[in-house]
């Protein structure tokens, strides 16, 4: 666990020094905010943050393989990873170590965003239930893309292939629900399970369902391992 | 002259490794003793780096068996680590960070608590000479500064076995020296193992030397008797201003010379003298030729390289055989 702290500590600060970071935090807070506007522009706007919460999840299959892109690619190109695995370390403590790193990166693009519900609180009586669950499960998916994008930045010591081939897993993840109208039978309901935005919805609407949160949680622990499994045969070659 | 006490830190059975089907060692044996310093020489991709990897944890073996302070490298990596302290041959360094907390890093991943981190890094930062630079970024230091870094993060932790991969590869020839000396000073306490393809590097840090040649143990010595056996011959060049057929032959008819080539020809001859072991001639034809009135412009002894031992060790085995 401390060994576990160290690195995700370690992460943490070489992220925030880095440009990389405010670049990020820029852009999805601008996104977030033009999204934001043009959803309370209509003729009988809503007092609700769907109108970004939705193409968030878009943002983040480009974002989160970005921030993850470097956790282990650097690592196995520098020839750091040598000397982390030559260390009192197990391998899923580096893994986890990276993983709460990510998400502390994510979280804080989310920051900036709290502006958008001072403004909805100021000028009408938004709901808050449904924006803290739509949150919440932002958060989820958040954490379930990260687990991707590590899981690809351990296959390569190339950021730009990590973060490429991230982008592609969610990518298809997150449209695989378009092909149900296609697919028949038991197949219909498989791929709108397996999408991983379609997840999101309920909590959007202020529900929180434990079996969004157990896909969520399954996902991210499944990518993880995987990724533990990945650095393991590093070992092996 | 073995002072200290002959407790075996590192033992090595018949170690082999496999990358698909080329093996990069085979059936390598060796015992460390606790406080040794053992020189591990081969020419590159010999299998040196390899082995320290075993070694190290960092990869497992196709088959045989190394000890660590009796613990596995593969059933006990864990309780290995603890006691390693590794350099890798590519200096593996965050440049983002700065050096005393690249170290601060290194040192709580060992399990190293504040006040115990915090006291060995200023003591390694004194012994690596890295004063000036404590705070500076890691990827602003040149690369000699960076090496000591390295060495610095591998002692940090005060480990009982040191595994340094080259460690004076590619910094200049007075970091050499000092980086020589810092890893001869930590003998004794620390038991080390040193790759390197230099061999004077060798006879001056260690006390014996593995050499390895194609993933297998060639030679097994202490430096000094591994270079008796090795010199069966030495080689002198000279540069002579003179006819070339006279000098030829006056060169020859020094006793101890056994083949004299030339390698140039022209006004000034460069000439190639294979010696006697130990014949140590440079004197004798410096005089030859001021008697003779010709022009001595060069005259420089040559060390044997490594691949000429490989190519003498292998030859005088396949001869015994």
């Amino acid at each position: 666990m401390k060994n576990t702290l160290s690195i995700a500590w370690k992460e943490t600060r070489t992220y925030f020094v880095s440009p990389m970071a405010y670049i990020i935090m820029a852009v999805y807070a601008g996104l977030a905010a033009y999204y934001f506007v043009t959803s309370i522009s209509g003729v009988l706007p809503e007092a609700t943050i769907r109108g970004y919460i939705f193409p968030s999840t878009f943002i983040f299959t480009l974002l989160a393989p970005i921030i993850t892109m470097r956790l282990l690619a650097e690592e196995q190109k520098m020839g750091t990873l040598e000397l982390l695995m030559t260390s009192p370390v197990r391998d899923y403590e580096i893994v986890l170590g990276k993983f709460l790193a990510a998400m502390a990166s994510l979280l804080s693009l989310l920051v900036p965003t709290v502006y958008l519900v001072i403004l909805l609180t100021l000028f009408a009586t938004p709901d808050m239930g449904p924006i803290l669950s739509a949150y919440l499960g932002l958060v989820f998916f958040g954490m379930a893309a990260l687990s991707v994008g590590l899981f690809a930045s351990s296959l390569s010591g190339n950021q730009i292939v990590a973060a490429v081939l991230a982008m592609g897993i969610l990518l298809i993840l997150s449209i695989v629900d378009l092909t149900s109208s296609y697919a028949g039978g038991i197949f219909t309901e498989l791929v709108l399970q397996i999408s991983i935005t379609t997840h999101l919805e309920s909590f959007v609407r202020g529900v929180i369902d434990t079996h969004d949160l157990i896909y969520y949680v399954i996902f991210t622990t499944f990518m993880l391992f995987l990724t533990v499994r990945s650095l393991e045969s590093r070992r092996w070659r | 002259m073995q002072d200290t006490t002959s407790i075996p830190m590192i033992e090595v059975n018949n170690l082999t490794k496999y990358y698909g089907e080329y093996p990069a060692i085979e059936n390598l044996s060796f015992t460390v003793n606790k406080g040794e310093i053992l020189g591990f020489l081969g020419p590159n991709a010999a299998g040196k780096t390899t082995t320290m990897r075993v070694l190290t944890g960092f990869m497992p073996p196709t088959s045989g068996s190394a000890k660590i302070a009796g613990f596995d490298v593969v059933d006990q990596s864990l309780e290995v680590r603890r006691r390693i302290g590794y350099l890798p041959e590519t200096v593996p360094l965050y440049t983002e960070m700065s050096v005393t907390d690249y170290l601060d890093f290194m040192g709580q991943i060992r399990g190293m608590d504040k006040q115990w981190r915090r006291r060995r890094i200023d003591e390694v930062i004194g012994i690596c000479r890295l004063g000036e630079y404590r705070s500076s970024l890691i990827g602003k230091l040149s690369k000699g500064f960076r090496q000591r870094v390295g060495i610095a993060q591998a002692i940090l932790h005060e480990p009982e076995v040191l595994i340094l991969d080259e460690p004076t590869i590619g910094i200049d020839p007075i970091q050499v020296v000092e980086t020589r000396n810092l890893i001869k000073g930590l003998g004794g306490e620390h038991t080390i193992i040193l790759s390197t393809h230099i061999l004077p590097e060798v006879s001056m840090v260690c006390k014996r030397v593995i050499i390895i040649h194609e993933g297998q143990v060639v030679a097994v010595d202490k430096p000094e008797n591994l270079s008796g056996r090795l010199r069966g011959s030495e080689h002198i060049e000279v540069d002579i201003r003179g006819p070339a057929a006279q000098v030829m032959t006056a060169l020859r008819d020094i006793p101890g010379v056994q083949e004299v080539t030339r390698t140039d020809s022209g006004d000034v001859g460069s000439y190639d003298i294979e010696t006697a072991s130990g014949a140590d001639l440079g004197e004798h034809i410096s005089t030859l030729v001021h008697q003779r009135g010709w022009g001595l412009l060069r005259l420089q002894p040559i060390q044997m390289s490594l691949e000429e031992i490989f190519l003498s060790l292998t030859v005088t085995e396949s001869d015994s055989a």
